[in-house]
């Protein structure tokens, strides 16, 4: 066990763990920040996404230890009250069915716009292909993307 | 107006239960903290000070603000909006005013909690309407009594009830608690369909502010005070049990709490085929977090050992029977040898209509094809969990399932408790696909519970969830078509069978359009756990049926959906036999409307078109798709879909779900298989198992709808099995290359 201060959605979370617990767990189960979701624990799936910096990362492979100073970025923590762009997009395109992926492509795409503001359909392809949504979203999940895009 | 008599509802409708405001506030408190910000984005007024409750579906505020209780599980199929659209409208209620709640299992009050069997909407669209229109009856003769004016003279509009004449008028909240006092109607009138406001017009999930902000909604989210976490160790492999285990070094862990072996069920335990578990003996690891009991699991020093050959008594929906689990490690290369030697002898015959035999014989070509599909894991993106809080005298379950009314015998048995001291509530569910028909982790984490008398969520790895078996079966099937010298069809002959079970479906289309028709199956035994998969068996037959029907319209020299239509009149005006289980002129429809809608008569506009049509869960579909070749790799287009499943109660998340049945189906025709090595599965997790992802979607998909006023029919599944036919037939198209084995991608061809 050791003591971690971690910067989560812009507060100071002081958390007692093991170094190697994934940041998935540690926002779960130690933060109650459930919102990032597990889905495979082996970087395959993307439900876990969430912003270190400005980058999508897995939480799941990320090691708390790792961590740092490093800002972290949660669904909770994307917008004060749910409107950012890409979330706005989600709720006029009405994507989710099942909603348990949607977090995670919500994470992913964000990063993507805040690195290409105006994506073409492969680069949204490319960047949201590690995000698997068992519901088959996927037309939808481009559409928002695109329309938060020209927002 | 239609007029229904409430014989359903006066039983249903216990008026004044606590049950809507108090069972609901115990399962659900974690959701609490989130409803005032929830209704004050709604741009909805103020919370009311308080409810009535009207009937069991429905509770009204002293400021008009109505709760819904939406009964069915919602694995995303979205009833969760689609269930309460129709008690509003009904209800006469503005949807802006309306806010939904999940219903506790409750037997006495709701038909059909189940998701399974695309049934939700068609089997309580009655009792729905019947909760609205009650309600609206109510409201009107309380007005009627404070107003002292005739009943039948009061309208019901968006929530205010008017009595012109007098110049009275009153919100619904006005009424509310006068109306709880009111007694049930013993016949209520009902909306014509022309006077429908909600049903029929697209709304947004209700849920969907909560799912883009994270808010805790599924199984796993589940947090409670004092909760442990449970994980399970099943054995590797099909066919081998526990022998014995020491888990001194993972005790040793930081949080564990405790290590032990669990038997689910005593041998003579009654279960029906919805409580089986191929793992009747696993080791619970319980702890304090879900990273620390993974761990500590990996720790786990087991000996696992061979099964004997089980006999499992099961009933199902009131069929007693013995269902046969063999002795042995199963291979994925013996099932298929053993699939080809069974299909190869004569079947048992299902159907025969006129005289294949003769017919086979006299014909100018026999066209013969073999088709496969192997095991497949449902995989819904939120894998199997669930929570449970066992006392002495009660026990307390929330969580995932798609069969809450089904579990709950099981629950109680296994527990020693009567039936009404099982409470279940359910939460948002991360998918269903019928992998959570199949509770058995329901009893599991009940009986985690009870012995160490502690709240538990039960949390399955994603290996743990892909290893457990209840996959889809595998299914093996050879058609054979008859065709006379002018090219006309004139005998079919279907041979199919699978492990466990046979996909046959002998009376569907294309029987009853064939004099000479003959429909043959056969199964084999296996210990590999299978069960209800997305249109089961449809999910198999539907594309292989529909690819070879396509081969036959290519002998014949005929535009496959032409071939289809001639069938399909046939059908229509003089059918063979009797038992024919669908309606020939609605098949047409929907190939008569992606005719239209996908432009098929002007030709294949640069694409490669493969076309399908199939029937399923009262409901018909068909679906084109468009194939392009983009640097040799085919890359699909365009899908375009016809449906006809009734009155569509939410139009734009109908599409959605449809939309979704395409991209399931064209992922798992392509890309997914569950193979077995020495009992094991060799796919436990989403590195070796192949899901669909967005570069491999189609670039756009549309959906249309039927239009018509029949009752709503199924929808969660009929747009899924037929797609595997399309995509085989546009492939065909695009490269030369039929496809007669799934995953097609082992049959060398990529999809970009
Ligand atoms: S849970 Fe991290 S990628 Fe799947
Ligand atoms: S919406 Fe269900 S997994 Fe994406």
């Amino acid at each position: 066990m050791a003591t971690f201060n971690l910067n989560i959605n812009g507060e100071t979370k002081e958390i007692d763990v093991d170094p190697s617990t994934p940041m998935l767990w540690v926002l779960r189960d130690h933060i109650k920040l459930v919102g990032t979701k597990y889905g495979c624990g082996i970087a395959q799936c993307g439900a876990c996404t969430i912003h270190l910096g400005d980058n999508a990362v897995r939480s799941c492979q990320l090691p708390v230890s790792a961590v740092g100073e490093q800002e972290i970025t949660t669904i909770e923590g994307l917008s004060e009250n749910g409107d950012h762009p890409v979330q706005k997009a989600w709720l006029e395109i009405d994507v989710p069915q099942c909603g348990y992926c949607q977090a995670g492509q919500i994470m992913t795409a964000s990063a993507l716009l805040k690195r290409n503001p105006h994506p073409s359909d492969t680069e949204i392809e490319t960047a949201m292909n590690g995000n698997i949504c068992r519901c088959g979203t996927y037309t939808r999940i481009k559409k928002a993307v695109k329309t938060a895009a020209e927002s | 107006m239609a007029s229904i008599k409430t014989k359903i509802g006066r039983r249903a409708f216990i008026k004044n239960t606590s049950l809507a405001s108090g069972g609901l506030v115990l399962g659900f408190s974690f959701l609490n903290s989130c409803k005032p910000k929830q209704v004050a984005e709604m741009a909805v007024q103020e919370m009311p000070k308080e409810w009535f409750e009207i009937n069991g579906y429905l509770k009204i505020g002293d400021n008009g603000l109505v709760t819904i209780l939406s009964p069915n599980p919602e694995i995303g199929q979205n009833v969760r909006t689609s269930m309460p659209m129709i008690v509003a409208d009904e209800l006469e209620i503005d949807w802006k005013d309306v806010l939904v709640e999940q219903a506790p299992l409750n037997t006495d009050l709701y038909s059909w909690q189940v998701a399974g069997g695309s049934r939700s909407i068609s089997s309580s669209w009655q009792s729905l309407r019947m909760a609205g229109a009650t309600a609206r009856q109510m409201l009107k003769e309380a007005a009627a009594k404070a107003w002292q004016v005739p009943v039948g003279e009061i309208s019901a509009v968006a929530g205010k009830l008017t009595h012109e004449v007098s110049g009275n008028s009153a919100g619904y909240g006005d009424m509310a608690s006068a109306a709880s006092q009111i007694a049930v109607p013993e016949e209520v009138d009902l909306k014509e369909r022309s006077e429908f406001s909600i049903i029929g017009t697209s709304r947004k999930n209700v849920d969907g502010r909560k799912i883009v902000t994270g808010q805790p909604l599924f199984g796993l989210d589940v947090q409670r005070e004092g909760m442990l976490i449970a994980t399970l160790a099943h054995p590797p492999a099909f066919g081998m049990q526990l022998k014995s285990f020491d888990a001194d070094s993972a005790k040793q862990m930081p949080g564990i709490k405790d290590v032990f072996s669990l038997k689910i069920y005593d041998d003579d335990f009654k279960r029906s085929a919805f409580h089986h578990t191929a793992f009747n003996e696993v080791i619970v690891v319980l702890g304090e977090s879900t990273w620390q009991v993974m761990q500590a699991k990996k720790a786990l020093k087991v000996e696992w050992e061979n099964a004997p050959e089980v006999s499992v008594g099961m009933s199902m929906f009131g069929n007693e029977m013995k269902v046969n689990f063999p002795a042995g490690l199963e291979n994925s290369t013996n099932h298929r040898l053993k699939m080809e030697e069974l299909n190869a002898r004569k079947g048992k015959v299902v159907r025969k209509d006129g005289n294949p035999e003769a017919a086979f014989k006299n014909a100018s070509k026999v066209i013969e094809r073999s088709y496969s599909a192997p095991f497949l894991a449902h995989n819904t993106m939120e894998p199997m969990n669930f929570f449970a809080n066992v006392t002495d005298d009660h026990a307390e379950l929330l969580g995932p399932t798609q069969t809450p009314e089904w579990m709950e015998p099981a629950i109680a048995e296994r527990l020693g408790l009567p039936i009404e001291k099982v409470d279940i509530m359910m939460t948002r569910q991360g998918g269903g696909f019928g992998r959570r028909l199949y509770g058995h982790f329901m009893v599991e984490v009940a009986a985690i519970s009870q012995k160490v008398k502690a709240p538990v969520k039960l949390v399955y790895s994603r290996e743990d969830d892909m290893s457990q078996g209840i996959y889809r079966p595998s299914y093996y099937a050879t058609y054979r078509a008859a065709l006379d010298a002018d090219n006309n069809l004139t005998a079919l002959h279907v041979k199919t069978g699978g492990i466990p079970e046979s996909p046959l479906f002998a009376n569907r289309f294309p029987a009853g359009a064939l004099d000479n028709y003959l429909a043959e199956d056969w199964t084999i035994e296996s210990n590999i756990t299978t069960g209800a998969f997305r249109a089961p068996r449809s999910n198999f037959i539907a594309g292989a049926e529909q690819s070879f029907l396509d081969e036959v319209a290519e002998a014949a020299g005929k535009d496959p959906i032409e071939l289809r239509l001639e069938l399909l009149k046939r059908a229509q005006e003089n059918p063979v036999g009797e038992r024919n289980d669908y309606d020939a002129a609605r098949y047409a429809g929907v190939l008569e409307l992606v005719k239209e809608k996908s432009n098929w008569e002007s030709g294949n506009q640069g694409m490669n078109r493969g076309v399908s049509a199939y029937f399923c869960h009262d409901s018909y579909v068909a679906q084109v798709l468009d194939i392009a070749m983009e640097k040799d790799k085919p890359v699909v287009q365009k899908v375009t879909t016809a449906i006809d499943c009734g009155i569509v109660i939410n139009p734009d998340a109908a599409t959605n779900l449809a939309e979704g049945g395409v991209v399931d189906g064209i992922g798992h025709a392509m890309y997914s298989a569950i193979t077995f090595k020495d009992g094991a599965p060799e796919q436990k997790n989403f590195d070796k198992y192949r899901l669909i992802r967005h570069s491999e979607a189609p670039k756009s998909i549309e959906t249309h709808f039927v239009q018509n006023d029949i009752d709503p029919t199924g929808l969660g599944e009929p747009p899924f099995p037929p797609i595997m036919g399309a995509l085989a037939n546009a492939l065909y198209k695009a490269t030369g290359q039929r496809h007669y084995h799934q995953p097609f991608i082992t049959e060398k061809q990529v999809l970009g």
